[in-house]
């Protein structure tokens, strides 16, 4: 009797089983990957949600996270603020495309008293996060800030101690405009700051530069503008002075757009565009007939990468992300087209 | 159930114990080879961690380690103890003990997140203020704040360790001691301390392994830099807090592998740690009333 009710209770339980999986198979997708995009990635599948029935689930555990569960094919797709290099596509078992979703800016902030507004060449912020500009009255900030009064406090540099796609972009802008930051100190997700003080997150950073006068440190415009942080205006490599906003980071991309969206926004020709802008995307496999996938399933992706680069972006610039330009649509409506199951693409 | 039954039964659970440990161990040293071939013995002296040119050394974090977590003892020793002695010895009944044993234990048992927050917001601002009084660098954050912070966290071992070995102390010891018309102080001084101290150590060596490897709040307040920290101002990164830091977007293998080595220093360094104390209380030591 006894023994029944225990096999009774493991059918039901294992047809429970069976009944979650072929929901989720059918009605939810997987992504992970990249922290900054998260919240924007949350609201836009919030909407979908509503919209459409479809569940879509993405962790934000980190870009090598997600690009690592893409190789791994346990998600539908992963988000990277770095896109991935010509010698790693390799490591991946089949041919992967991105699909750029929105756009950010990573602005320059720091903590004064009367927090007055700043303007910085991109030569005076590598020279202060190279540690050769130590005090906030150093000539070089002076001459280029002649109406604001500068004490003479030391500059504390603030940087991400964690490994972050924000980290990674920036130090691709001041390598691309620092031949010293260059080969002393290169470019990636974490590197080995000359000077300064870590913090965890963009929260941390923001938290610090708030809290301890004197100090400079870099953040996602989100964060800024909601910590109401004071933002540097930077000079582009038009020679331009551009204040970080959704309108100039939107423009950082507006000009030509590689087929393969395989960009990096910093240091744009673009003439309106605020120099230290970063794409970031999602990556999925271009045939997407791999492992038990459906053709139900596989459809259910390519609708909501469609979705994303167009209806969705209504739901961005309210979180502070920049919505892709035209050029950039373009470009990822071509690659979303191209994503095929069987070889048949399957949005038209 | 038998005897023979229930030994089988213990002796499995037991080994399951040594199977996990060694296993842990294995996987260590396994991940952390291609970094270690890479560097060979640099990856223990170098003092270079650089994730862009692939190159690893750990001294910068075994030196924050050590520092940190000597530091931390240093000031924690000396309140630890006078705490558990007042609480062993002084306080006997009532209320006021009662009290301070919840305090000890509430904050034995606060997450050490929470003490990285408060050392946020209440510690970094007093320690940046004593930085611009001697003229240091005014970053808050550093090896002193992680420091006090730490020191913080592992009082309450200390003392309920401390408190313990001296409520542990044989009543006949205390009575005949008074009763040969001995002073309270002398009695705790002469009697009850040398007594308790293996205990008492033990309780110091529990407090420092907790100190070595204690990762969220100093994470938080040690201001994250690879560099070799050169004063108690100075910012720096220990091995629990760099892991901790670079692990999930540590893009490269070798990267990742580094990290795996700074882990099995860190499990060495408190396993000699632990050795060492062992090898002091057995010799140094010896019995009550040396």
């Amino acid at each position: 009797m006894k023994r029944n009710a225990v096999s009774k209770s493991l059918v039901l339980l294992a047809l429970f089983a069976v009944g979650l999986t072929s929901a989720l198979g059918a009605q939810t997708l997987l992504g992970s990957g990249a922290t900054f995009p998260a919240p924007a990635y949350t609201k836009m599948f919030d909407e979908y949600y509503k919209l459409t029935g479809v569940r879509v689930n993405y962790q934000g555990i980190g870009s090598s996270g997600g690009l690592k569960n893409v190789q791994d094919r346990v998600v539908d797709f992963g988000g990277t603020d770095s896109f991935i290099k010509d010698g790693d596509f390799s490591k991946y078992p089949g041919a992967v495309v991105h699909i750029p979703t929105v756009i950010g800016a990573i602005v320059v902030t720091y903590n004064l008293p009367g927090n007055p507004k700043l303007r910085f060449t991109s030569d005076v912020v590598a020279n202060i996060y190279l540690g050769k500009i130590t005090r906030w009255n150093d000539k070089a900030i002076a001459d280029l800030n002649p109406n604001v009064k500068l004490p003479s406090l030391a500059i504390m540099p603030v940087y991400r101690s964690d490994g972050s796609g924000t980290t990674f972009n920036f130090t691709a802008y001041l390598s691309a405009v620092s031949a010293e930051w260059k080969s002393k100190v290169g470019n990636a997700n974490s590197v080995s700051w000359p000077v300064g003080q870590g913090a965890a997150q963009n929260a941390g950073v923001a938290g610090v530069v708030k809290q301890t006068q004197g100090t400079i440190g870099y953040v996602e415009l989100a964060y800024a503008n909601q910590n109401s942080m004071p933002v540097a205006t930077i000079k582009n490599s038009s020679g331009n002075w551009i204040d970080p906003s959704l309108a100039s980071t939107s423009a950082a991309a507006a000009g030509a757009f590689p087929a393969d969206t395989r960009i990096v926004l910093v240091n744009p020709d673009a003439r309106e565009g605020y120099p230290i802008s970063s794409l970031t995307w999602l990556v999925v496999y271009r045939e997407q007939n791999y492992g038990n996938r459906s053709r139900e399933q596989a459809e259910q992706l390519a609708k909501l990468l469609w979705w994303m680069i167009h209806d969705g972006q209504q739901y961005v610039t309210a979180l502070d992300y920049a919505t892709l330009p035209p050029p950039a649509v373009k470009a990822a409506e071509a690659i979303v087209k191209s994503i095929t199951y069987n070889g048949q693409a399957l949005v038209k | 159930m038998n005897d023979r039954r229930f030994n089988v039964l213990l002796s499995f659970a037991a080994l399951v114990i040594v199977f996990i440990f060694a296993g842990f161990l294995f996987t260590l040293v396994v991940q952390s080879l291609p970094a270690a071939k890479q560097e060979g013995a640099a990856f223990l002296y170098g003092s270079e961690w650089n994730p862009v040119t692939t190159r690893f050394g750990a001294l910068p974090f075994i030196i924050g380690t050590l520092m940190t977590s000597a530091i931390a003892l240093v000031i924690a020793i000396p309140l630890s103890l006078s705490a558990g002695i007042v609480m062993g010895e002084y306080v006997n009944s009532g209320w006021i003990r009662s009290v301070l044993n919840t305090l000890i234990n509430v904050l034995a048992s606060i997450p050490s997140v929470v003490f990285g927050l408060w050392g946020i917001e209440v510690v970094i601002p007093l320690v940046r203020k004593l930085a611009l009084l001697v003229g240091a660098p005014p970053y808050g954050a550093g090896i002193l704040s992680a420091s006090l912070v730490l020191a913080i966290m592992i009082i309450p071992y200390m003392s309920s360790m401390t408190r313990e070995a001296l409520v542990n102390v044989p009543a006949g010891l205390r009575e005949g001691a008074f009763a040969l018309g001995l002073t309270k102080q002398e009695v705790v001084t002469g009697i009850a301390l040398p007594f308790a101290k293996k205990s008492i150590f033990a309780g110091i060596l529990l407090s420092l392994g907790r100190a070595l490897g204690e990762t969220m709040a100093v994470t938080m307040l040690i201001g994250n830099a690879t560099r070799i920290p050169k004063s108690l101002f100075s910012l720096g990164n220990t091995l629990a807090s760099v892991i901790a830091s670079q692990f999930n977007e540590a893009a490269s293998e070798v990267h990742r592998s580094a990290m795996m080595g700074l882990a099995l220093i860190l499990l060495v360094i408190t396993m000699i740690a632990g050795w060492f104390g062992r090898t002091l209380m057995s010799k140094g030591m010896g019995a009550y009333g040396k």
